[in-house]
This record gives C-alpha cells, sequence and structure tokens, in this order.
C-alpha cells in the first residue's frame, strides 16, 4: 500500500457538480444598483492585474499597459488605478521602471508559462530572473502533466520550491483548471496549492478555454475558507481569462462577499486577471455619473 | 466569517421590482360558468399584502349556494361539451392557457409575491414558469391518455372539486387543473383564503383561453366553502392539498361515498447528511430544504439529520450561510426570504419556537433585522435534538429546522422513518450504492439525492402515511383523474 501523504486527493472535500454550479448562478441573482454599484465598479477597477502576455509583447506595448495603469481615466478624476500589471519576466525591469512610485504591483509570469513543461531548475531561474529585476508578484503555473499523472508529492514539492524563490514576491499559483477536467481535481489542486504555500491561487492561463468561470471560482474559494476554518490564515484568489463585463465582475464580488466574507474584498486577497475589462467598468462607471453611455471610442485602449 | 472587519463594508441597497405593469380589481367575484359574477348573498372580505399588512383587494366569500351554481355549471359543461371534445382539442385550451401564462409571467410573479409574501426571485423563477410547465406538460398528453393507459377503456371522473394551499397559490392551481383538464373532467376549485389573487387572475387567463363556459370555475372563500364543495352531491372527484387536519376531515366526509379522492398533506421531512457528502453543497441543500419559500413547503427538509463527525462543520457552515441570506421585502430582487404568510401562521411558527425552548434544545436565530410592519420570521435552528421533541415531530411550516446527530445507515433510516408523515427526504453522499440503499428503504413519497425540492411536471409527487395519498405530476398525476 502506497503510503498516504497529506496532499493525497482523498483528503480533499468532494464537490458536487450540480449543486456547486447552482450555487454559482444564484449570485448572479444578485441586484447591484446605484451606490451599491459604484462602490462594486470602483473596487472592481482597484482589483484588476492588467495583462499583456503575448507572444509579440514589445517595450512599446508594455509602457503603453503601464501607462493606461495608471492613468484609467483622467477625464474622471478621483479614481483608483489597477492593483498590477501582469508581463512576461523579460519585461519585469521595464514596468517596474515605468510605473515607479504609483503604488501599482509588477507581476510576472513565471515557470515556463503557461505550459509548465520544463525542468524544475529552469522554472526556478525564470522565477530569480523575474524576483531579481523586482517583480513584486510571481504567477506561477502548476504541472498538470504531473498532477495527472497523480504525481501530487511533486506538484506540491514545486509549488515549495517556488515560493521560496520567490523571497518577498508574493506568489500566485496558476492551476489552469480548464485542463484538470473536473471539480473535484479542482479542490484537490487547490488544497496542494495552499498547502505549499500559494499566496493566491488562480484559475487560468488565459491560454486555455474555458478559463474563470464561477463555479471553478467558487470551488476555489471554498477551499480558500476551509484552509481559513482550519488555520486562520488568509489566502487571496484570481480568476483570470474570460471575465470581461462590469456585471460579471461584480457578481464575482457577490460571490467572494457571501462565500469568505467582506475582509477578501480588497486587491490583497482578490484580483481579477483581465485586459479588457477595465473598459467595461469604467464606461459603467460614467454611466453612473453622467447618465449616458458613451461611445467605446472615449476609451483608451492600451 | 469571524474575523471582523475595520474597512467600510459593501452593502446592496434596494432593487425593487417594479409594480407599474401590475393590474389588481379593487374587489373580485365568484369565476362561475366563464364570468365573474356576484355572489348573491355572500360577504366580501379583505386580502391582504403580508410584507405590510396593507389591503390589497376584496375577495368574495361564497355561499353554499354559490357553490352549488358552480358545480352545476361545471355538471353542465362536462355532460354538453367537455366530455364530447376530442383530446387534442381539450390539448389545444391547455396549451393555450400555458402560452398566455408565460406571456403574463412577470405579472403572476409580482401578484403573487404581493399576495403571498414569496420572495420575488423564486415566484419569478420557479413558481410562475414552473406552473406554466405544468399546463404544458399535460397539455402533450390530452391526445395521448391511449398510450398512457394502453388496453383500458378510461373515463374521466366528471366534476372535479379542488382545494388548494396557500403556500404554492397558482403552482398548486395549476398542478391541479391541468391534469383534470387533459383527462377530460370539468372543474371547481377552491384556492385558500389568504392566496387568492393569482389564481382569479388565473380564471382571466381561462377567459382569455376561450375555454367553453363552465369547464373551469373558481369559488373564493374560507373553510366551509371547501366543505359545500366535499360534501356537494354532484362532485365526482376531490383532489386537496393542505393540512393533515383538514385531509383527515375529507376522507371521513367522503367515506361511504363513490367519489375518488386525492390528498396531498403536512410533512416533516428528513435531510441526512453523510460524512461522505460534498459539504458546502449539502449546506446549501440544507438551506434549499428549509429555507425555500420561508419553509412553508409541504415537502420542506425540516428534519435536519447529520452524522456526527462532521456536525460541527456543518453547522458552523450552515450559520454562515443564514449570515448572508437576506430577509425582506418579497419584492427585492435580493431577497432571500420573505414575510410569513399570515399572522395566524407565524403565531403558530412562533408558537412552536417557544416549545422548541421550552423542551430545551439550543436555538440559533439568524441576525436579520425584520421590518417593523407585516409578518416575519429569521431563520431559526435547533440543535441538540432529538426524536423525542415535539419540534421534530410535528409540522411547523416555517423557517425553523430541527437538527439531530446520527451515527449509522440504519439507525438514520429508522429515525427518518419514525414519523407519522412520509412525503420527502433528501440524502446527501457522494457514493452512489449508498443514495440507492437509502433510497429504497426511506418511506417518503419523494427522494431526493444530493439537492432538496426540486420540482418538474413529468416527475410525480405525492405521500406515504398520513402525508396523503395518490399523485400529482407525471404520468401517475393523469391516473387520479381517470376511472378504468
Amino acid at each position: 500500500m502506497k503510503k498516504k501523504s497529506v496532499i493525497d486527493s482523498s483528503n480533499s472535500p468532494k464537490v458536487d457538480q450540480v449543486g456547486i454550479v447552482e450555487r454559482a448562478a444564484r449570485f448572479t441573482k444578485r441586484s447591484i444598483k446605484k451606490e451599491a454599484k459604484m462602490q462594486g465598479l470602483k473596487m472592481v477597477l482597484n482589483m484588476i492585474d492588467l495583462t499583456t502576455l503575448e507572444g509579440m509583447d514589445t517595450e512599446g506595448k508594455v509602457k503603453q499597459m503601464c501607462y493606461k495603469a495608471e492613468h484609467l481615466h483622467d477625464e474622471l478624476p478621483g479614481l483608483p488605478t489597477v492593483a498590477a500589471v501582469c508581463v512576461y519576466p523579460n519585461y519585469v525591469g521595464l514596468a517596474k521602471k515605468y510605473l515607479g512610485t504609483s503604488g501599482i504591483k509588477v507581476a510576472s509570469v513565471a515557470t515556463a508559462f503557461p505550459s509548465g513543461n520544463s525542468s524544475r531548475a529552469i522554472k526556478l531561474r525564470d522565477v530569480k530572473m523575474a524576483v531579481d529585476q523586482g517583480a513584486d508578484e510571481i504567477d506561477m503555473v502548476i504541472s498538470r502533466g504531473k498532477f495527472h499523472q497523480g504525481e501530487y508529492q511533486f506538484v506540491f514539492d514545486e509549488i515549495a520550491a517556488v515560493k521560496e524563490a520567490c523571497k518577498n514576491a508574493r506568489l500566485k499559483v496558476i492551476l489552469e483548471t480548464g485542463e484538470l477536467g473536473t471539480f473535484d481535481k479542482v479542490r484537490h489542486a487547490s488544497d496542494i496549492a495552499i498547502l505549499a504555500g500559494a499566496d493566491f491561487i488562480k484559475t487560468s492561463t488565459g491560454k486555455i478555454k474555458p478559463a474563470a468561470t464561477m463555479p471553478v471560482t467558487l470551488v476555489m474559494l471554498e477551499a480558500i475558507r476551509d484552509h481559513y476554518y482550519q488555520t486562520g490564515n488568509m489566502v487571496g484568489m484570481k480568476p483570470a481569462g474570460g471575465i470581461s463585463t462590469s456585471k460579471l465582475a461584480l457578481h464575482y464580488l457577490i460571490m467572494v462577499k457571501e462565500t469568505l466574507g467582506e475582509e477578501w474584498l480588497s486587491n490583497e486577497w482578490f484580483r481579477f486577471g483581465a485586459s479588457s475589462l477595465a473598459n467595461d467598468v469604467l464606461m459603467q462607471i460614467v454611466k453612473q455619473e453622467t447618465g449616458i453611455y458613451q461611445s467605446s471610442d472615449y476609451f483608451s485602449i492600451d | 466569517m469571524t474575523k471582523k472587519s475595520k474597512k467600510k463594508t459593501w452593502d446592496l441597497v434596494p432593487a425593487p421590482e417594479s409594480t407599474s405593469h401590475v393590474n389588481i380589481q379593487s374587489e373580485y367575484g365568484l369565476f362561475i360558468n366563464g364570468k365573474f359574477q356576484k355572489s348573491k348573498k355572500g360577504k366580501m372580505y379583505d386580502t391582504i399584502n403580508p410584507a405590510n399588512e396593507k389591503k390589497i383587494a376584496k375577495i368574495t366569500e361564497a355561499t353554499k349556494a354559490d357553490v352549488d351554481t358552480a358545480v352545476l355549471a361545471a355538471k353542465k359543461a362536462y355532460d354538453n361539451v367537455w366530455s364530447k371534445m376530442t383530446g387534442a382539442e381539450r390539448g389545444k385550451y391547455i396549451y393555450r392557457i400555458a402560452r398566455i401564462l408565460q406571456e403574463r409571467a412577470r405579472e403572476f410573479a409580482v401578484i403573487e409575491s404581493m399576495d403571498g409574501g414569496k420572495p420575488i426571485r423564486e415566484s419569478r423563477d420557479i413558481d410562475i414558469p414552473l406552473a406554466a410547465n405544468h399546463f404544458f406538460y399535460y397539455a402533450g398528453w390530452a391526445d395521448k391518455l391511449d398510450y398512457a393507459f394502453p388496453n383500458q377503456k378510461i373515463k374521466p371522473h366528471g366534476v372535479a372539486g379542488q382545494i388548494t394551499p396557500w403556500n404554492f397559490p397558482l403552482l398548486m392551481a395549476a398542478w391541479k387543473i391541468a391534469p383534470a383538464l387533459a383527462t377530460g373532467n370539468t372543474i371547481v376549485l377552491k384556492p385558500a383564503e389568504t392566496t387568492s389573487l393569482t389564481t382569479l387572475l388565473l380564471a382571466e387567463v381561462i377567459q382569455e383561453a376561450g375555454l367553453p363556459p363552465g369547464v373551469v370555475n373558481i369559488v373564493t372563500g374560507h373553510g366551509p366553502v371547501g366543505a359545500h364543495i366535499v360534501n356537494h352531491a354532484k362532485v365526482n372527484k376531490i383532489a386537496f392539498t393542505g393540512s393533515t387536519g383538514v385531509g383527515k376531515y375529507i376522507h371521513n366526509a367522503l367515506a361511504g361515498t363513490d367519489k375518488s379522492m386525492t390528498l396531498e398533506l403536512g410533512g416533516k421531512g428528513a435531510n441526512i447528511i453523510f460524512e461522505d457528502a460534498a459539504i458546502d453543497q449539502a449546506v446549501e441543500g440544507i438551506v434549499n430544504g428549509i429555507f425555500f419559500n420561508q419553509g412553508h413547503v409541504c415537502c420542506a427538509g425540516s428534519r435536519l439529520f447529520v452524522q456526527e463527525s462532521i456536525q460541527k462543520e456543518v453547522l458552523k457552515k450552515l450559520k454562515h450561510r443564514i449570515s448572508t441570506l437576506i430577509v425582506g421585502d418579497p419584492l427585492d430582487k435580493n431577497t432571500d426570504i420573505g414575510a410569513i404568510n399570515s399572522n395566524k401562521q407565524l403565531k403558530v411558527i412562533k408558537d412552536y419556537v417557544k416549545i422548541g425552548q421550552k423542551e430545551g434544545a439550543d436555538m440559533y436565530v439568524g441576525e436579520q433585522v425584520l421590518p417593523k410592519k407585516g409578518f416575519w420570521c429569521a431563520p431559526t435552528l435547533f440543535t441538540n435534538v432529538s426524536q423525542s421533541h415535539i419540534i421534530s415531530k410535528e409540522e411547523i411550516f416555517g423557517p425553523v429546522l430541527a437538527i439531530q446527530s446520527f451515527r449509522t445507515v440504519a439507525e438514520v433510516i429508522k429515525k427518518a422513518n419514525n414519523t407519522p408523515y412520509g412525503l420527502s427526504a433528501g440524502i446527501w453522499t457522494d457514493k452512489g450504492s449508498k443514495l440507492f440503499n437509502m433510497s429504497s428503504q426511506l418511506k417518503a413519497g419523494v427522494i431526493w439525492g444530493n439537492t432538496f425540492n426540486k420540482f418538474d411536471p413529468g416527475s410525480p409527487f405525492g405521500g406515504y402515511k398520513e402525508s396523503g395519498f395518490g399523485r400529482e405530476g407525471g404520468m401517475h398525476g393523469l391516473a387520479d383523474y381517470i376511472k378504468t
């Protein structure tokens, strides 16, 4: 008999597929209006990790995005900035320089993003490169192949090693839920990531469909809640990919509020990985302020 | 969660459903022979909104003579028109009712919530669409009865007397009217006195659908009106949904007559959570089981059995979930728990809460602030309860849950069945074999596996023991409206 470890799948609570989908749908029945909507929209803006992760990323593109991160819509004073920008490791230095003292964090994907198919040594060097350039946050990917092979200890150790390499940077662990197959596996991977030291757990790279969904995010939030109940320690959550409208983002916040509580409603504990969400939120905020929807041409694309 | 936040909180603001599209008359007569008509001698009484105690409309208290007129109209419609019509023709009328109901769904939802106190989320997403679906479902059967009962010569009963409860007014009317029409019966129906409005609105729909006069008649009023229907010599079939007490009266009254009957009565459903269940989803199932429609549900999961090894976790999560439930204005789209249907029912619930405290069970009450006006009850849990507690024996019919722990499968089956009722049960486990083993041994008409309070027109519903007999819904629902 194989010795059971703490990260064995039998130690993870089971998830009922029908139930989780229904519960997630129930959050979308909440009607968020007026002041509550305005407050929610500003929270959403402030929780966005503005992201560019393309093969054709250039210095120019990264600079433009950094400027946008700080100046979301200067026509409307008093808006918050986004939480962070998220770039490949080779652009961390540049982003840090541009964002200066703005308070906007620089997050970098690492560990052979997005597939994670490389050696431990190369992954750790990838992390070190980003951290040495000043990355505030590291978004790593788990080894889904090893996970599907049942080598949970490998997955756990790898996350723990990356966490160590992060030094003071906060670690977001991407499960790539679109490749895991079942909610049970998402829950199990969440538990492994949390136990191995993740500061955040994150749904997706954005390269695989489906990316973030409400049910999958709820499974992960429940893992965070159970961990909090057991240890008193908070872990953050970042759904990424597929969240492009304000309405959906607000429903995510409702889900966080009702599952974890208001303590999680800040960018210290909750993020949206998104690139097109910000402009939709801005459009809604302007609509709330002026009563009129403006054309999307009034909102800058960077 | 336990940590208190120092930050500004994010609270929802009221989001009330508009009532501007709703058209309620100041008073309603009786719907007899295709027309709304005044009672010759009957008085009027007010129907009120339980959320603010404001009067909505005046309703007629039918007299014995009115019931007689209605039954004779139904008899005439049966003899002359409805019994001679082909199934396909009857089906057309039922489809028409279904479609008009769908078109007017918003209006029906708002009025159902105003008159009965249930949250608009439920009337909009469950009551009204499900009622329309019942008409669609049985419309389909009307010309296919030979396939439902092959090689049998079947006949409708004739005039069906139907009495519906106040917890799902329109839905229960649909459950009763749709199969009766599909099988070729004509109808005299009495809605509950506190919640007659949507049934009267349904009478408008029936008019609009052009049903021949007298096929469906609606008489309103209190208990005695129901008694007149039950005791009328020309009524051939009684279908009743309501309390076990009234059910026993009807059973007695019909003894020795050749009237056929269907009774759908009370319940004290066991909701059973095993340690191998998906706990978070089970907690959601507990909430749906007992707080759906303020607990005014005959098949509510009002007795919760939790395996002792997970009791602490389940309770902690359940209390957290209760803290997120919004109690208040039924017309607010964010409301999870609305108003108690009537002052009378609120008193019943409060009495049971007192009994529970007196019996020494531990009480936990949700921290929701209740509105001043109207009839309200916060979600309430009783723990450290045994089978011997009154609160786990009797039907409370409110948002009050009696929680017991158990150790083994055999024990929980025994305790779940240890009740005069037998309407519903829920089983929560990740193990399919356990689910099927349990479901074959529980004496309950409806057993849900890893879910609760799910309804579908295709699925029969009904009870064991003192929860009644006969089935409504599905092909089985047809059988109770025909003679073979």
